[in-house]
């Protein structure tokens, strides 16, 4: 049972931290839960893919979450009456002790037809979307009444929808905004909106887990990430050690809390709120492995329509975290969402740091003998 | 842990909006002004910082350091006091010690947000958690350094006194530099790309503190080794944050502005009056101690200086962006592929 709570695990990791054998701390893993000590039994490692180019951008992934798990109010900005970010329609910010699903809404606008120009141009042979002047994303752009892609649907009413040749003007469809000023319909700026659901990263070398002292933090059996409340002591260390911004300390209870990938719901082999709730499938849950070959098919057919921005986040077992086990089809760079563009897991240097601390600890305890040579005067 | 200042934002996103809000505000005091980053250079949700900083009080963590430096070289000072007959060195470094230990294990445990709980520290020996191998070197630091202070008070069980701080004073150094680890092992851009500068500054800082004790409360005949630890300490300290500063490139912007700027100049003005002060004046009482309350007070500044450079750090998502950018970028150019599709790829 030392498993439960990450204790084999750390004497796993013992000798690798001190032989230097990085081996667990970074790099591909291919199974984390016996790499943590459980029997090679243990049921197929668990995640997300979250296809954001059909995220709408509805937020029943974050209400079926605070739902299921009891996530109490997230006290963004006591001071604003509204708790409005002001910055989009995303008021909840970022993932926190009390927001595990976050629903990120980028809403970029730019000078008409100068979308792609502005950004190096598109690439040679791919058409620019004549209506917005962006290049054609999972999110087309509706240019005769009609979605350009069967299984896609533009992110507003049909009957809306312009002539064709005539120009979408979206901020038309956007309420006036302190932020912007009075908007009036004008053919000089593009929207586009990205929709992204962040959610914790269940990393296969997470950085959280790692630094916990109190073994709070553990691998569970499914490959995920989770906290156990009841001995974590608040002692914050993992809330800057995630190199995702994930997890953090509620001031109410003083624990860390995070995303579980719904624990108890996969114990008894049902999927995720989030994932259940999840209108567009965008948030899909299963065995990685699986989720790994669809958002590869996922990425190969979006390419093949032309929608070269299209990438995967997380995906890659050879990344500085070892590849997440909740990763992300986004439409753009990873920071525009809010994501470290290339995350390393800190413990990956903790062998050099230790060795380095243990010299100057030795450096020092010379420094203080030197300080008596010579004998008295 | 609330917002307190939304005009404090940088505003540095290639995102066209302006009012941001970000929620530690409150930790983020002296951020904000002049871009250092031409805007241009990188692209962030809004502005909005991508890790959390840490959630590690104020002052409480500072000088826990602080103080678990001071009793890291205070304890050599007092056990090496003891062996070469300077009875007063001996019992300041012991006391010092004994405080400087307890002191540090109170704000440890006040740092908690579940400060009962403290004793699950103990429950696993973890070395990827330098808080964990930490409290398993304070643990045993402070009960002997304890031990070693009350037979010294009492007069009873000298031999004991002298054994337990002869350990104590074998675990010091570690005790001084671990430290730098606990801070360099996060995700904090300015804490960990100082991984190898770190330990060095905080082992000059516990020199400065042991040493600038020991001049406090040593007297003339005694205070030789303490003068030279303490200036030694200054002069390494001094050197080794002037060079982590300027490795840091664009991380250590968080240096030259805001609080952190004020308290590592103040620190630094104090680390050099007191060396100086400890080299010409060692031999006065009251000058001697008056250096040392300097370099003490350098020591512990610097200590405030790196906490409040990580929080700033931390909140700043040019910290993250840029480098992991140009991290990409090296390694695109090295193995000639492209990772980024390229219509999104900026200047
Ligand atoms: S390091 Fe962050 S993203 Fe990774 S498992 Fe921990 S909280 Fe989740
Ligand atoms: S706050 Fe809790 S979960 Fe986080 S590192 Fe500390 S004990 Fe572990
Ligand atoms: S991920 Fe699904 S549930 Fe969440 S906002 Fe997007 S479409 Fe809605």
């Amino acid at each position: 049972m030392t498993n439960l709570f990450g204790a084999s695990g750390a004497t796993g990791k013992l000798f690798d931290a001190f032989s230097g054998a990085a081996t667990s701390l970074s790099g591909p893993l291919p199974d984390p839960s016996t790499d943590a000590g459980w029997s090679t039994e243990h049921p197929k490692r668990v995640g997300f893919f979250t296809d954001t180019s059909v995220c709408i951008g509805c937020k029943a992934c974050e209400v079926a979450c605070k739902e299921w798990n009891l996530v109490p109010d997230d006290g963004t900005d006591a001071s604003d009456l509204y708790r409005l970010t002001g910055m989009s329609y995303d008021n909840t910010g970022d993932l926190g002790a009390s927001t595990w699903r976050h629903v990120a809404f980028i809403e970029d606008v730019r000078p008409h037809g100068s979308a792609t120009a502005a950004h190096g141009g598109p690439p040679s042979g791919v058409p620019v979307d004549a209506a917005t002047g962006f290049l054609p994303t999972g999110l087309p752009a509706v240019t005769d009444g009609a979605p350009s892609s069967p299984t896609l649907r533009a992110p507003r009413d049909a009957a809306t929808a312009p002539a064709p040749g005539e120009t979408v003007d979206l901020l038309a469809l956007l309420p006036d905004s302190g932020a912007h000023g009075q908007q009036t319909p004008d053919d000089e700026r593009d929207v586009r909106w990205l929709m992204s659901s962040d959610v914790c990263k269940h990393c296969t070398h997470a950085g959280c887990l790692d630094v916990c002292p109190t073994g709070a933090l553990f691998r569970t059996e499914f490959g995920t990430v989770v906290v156990q409340d009841d001995i974590c002591n608040g002692c914050g260390y993992c809330v800057p050690s995630c190199p995702y911004g994930v997890i953090d300390v509620r001031e109410d209870d003083g624990g860390a809390h995070k995303c579980t990938l719904c624990y108890d719901r996969l114990g008894a082999g049902m999927e995720p709120a989030c994932a259940k709730a999840c209108p567009t499938n965008s948030i899909q849950f299963g065995d990685l492995d699986e989720l790994q070959a669809a958002a590869d098919a996922r990425l190969a057919e979006l390419h093949g329509r032309g929608v070269t921005e299209a990438r995967l986040y997380g995906r890659d077992p050879d990344d500085g975290v070892g590849g997440d086990g909740a990763f992300f089809l986004l439409l753009d760079e990873p920071e525009v969402y809010g994501m470290p563009p290339d995350p390393i897991v800190t413990t990956r240097d903790l062998p050099e740091m230790w060795r380095n601390a243990a010299l100057t600890a030795v450096g020092l305890g010379a420094a203080v003998v030197a300080a008596f040579w010579g004998g008295r005067k | 842990m609330t917002d307190a200042n939304p005009a404090e934002m940088p505003q540095r996103s290639r995102v066209d909006h302006d009012a941001v809000t970000p929620r530690r505000g409150s930790r983020r005091r002296g951020r904000g002004e002049e871009l250092q980053v031409p805007e241009a250079e990188f692209r962030s949700y809004y502005g909005r910082p991508i890790i959390k900083a840490p959630v590690w009080k104020n002052p409480d963590v500072p000088l826990y350091l602080f103080l678990g430096g001071l009793a890291a070289t205070s304890s050599g000072l007092g056990a090496l006091g003891g062996a070469t007959d300077r009875p007063t060195l001996r019992r300041t470094g012991r006391l010092a010690a004994a405080a400087g230990a307890a002191g540090g294990t109170v704000f440890l445990i006040h740092d908690l947000h579940r400060p009962a709980r403290f004793l699950h520290m103990l429950r696993v020996f973890k070395p990827t958690s330098p808080l964990s191998v930490g409290t398993w070197i304070l643990s045993p630091f402070a009960t002997l350094a304890a031990a070693t202070a009350a037979s010294e008070v009492t007069g009873l069980f000298r031999r004991a006194g002298d054994a337990s701080g002869a350990v104590a004073a074998v675990i010091g150094p570690a005790l001084g530099t671990y430290t730098a680890v606990l801070f360099s092992n996060t995700a904090v851009p300015t804490w960990h790309e100082a991984h190898r500068e770190l330990p060095i500054v905080f082992a000059g800082s516990a020199a400065a503190a042991g040493g600038g004790m020991g001049l406090v409360g040593a007297s003339v005949r005694d205070n030789v080794p303490a003068a030279r630890l303490a200036v030694a300490g200054a002069v390494v300290e001094l050197a080794a944050g002037e060079f982590m500063e300027r490795k840091l490139g664009l991380l250590g912007d968080v240096y030259q502005k805001g609080r952190a700027h004020t308290l590592m100049r103040a620190s630094k003005a104090c680390l050099a009056a007191g060396a100086v002060g400890a080299v010409l004046g060692r031999r006065r009482r009251w000058s001697a101690a008056l250096s040392g309350l300097a370099l003490m007070a350098g020591s512990a500044l610097t200590r405030f200086g790196v906490f409040d450079a990580g929080i700033a750090s931390a909140n700043d998502p040019a910290h993250i962006v840029v480098p992991q950018r140009e991290r990409i970028r090296q390694r695109q150019a090295t193995t000639g592929t492209e990772v980024a599709p390229p219509d999104r790829t900026f200047a």
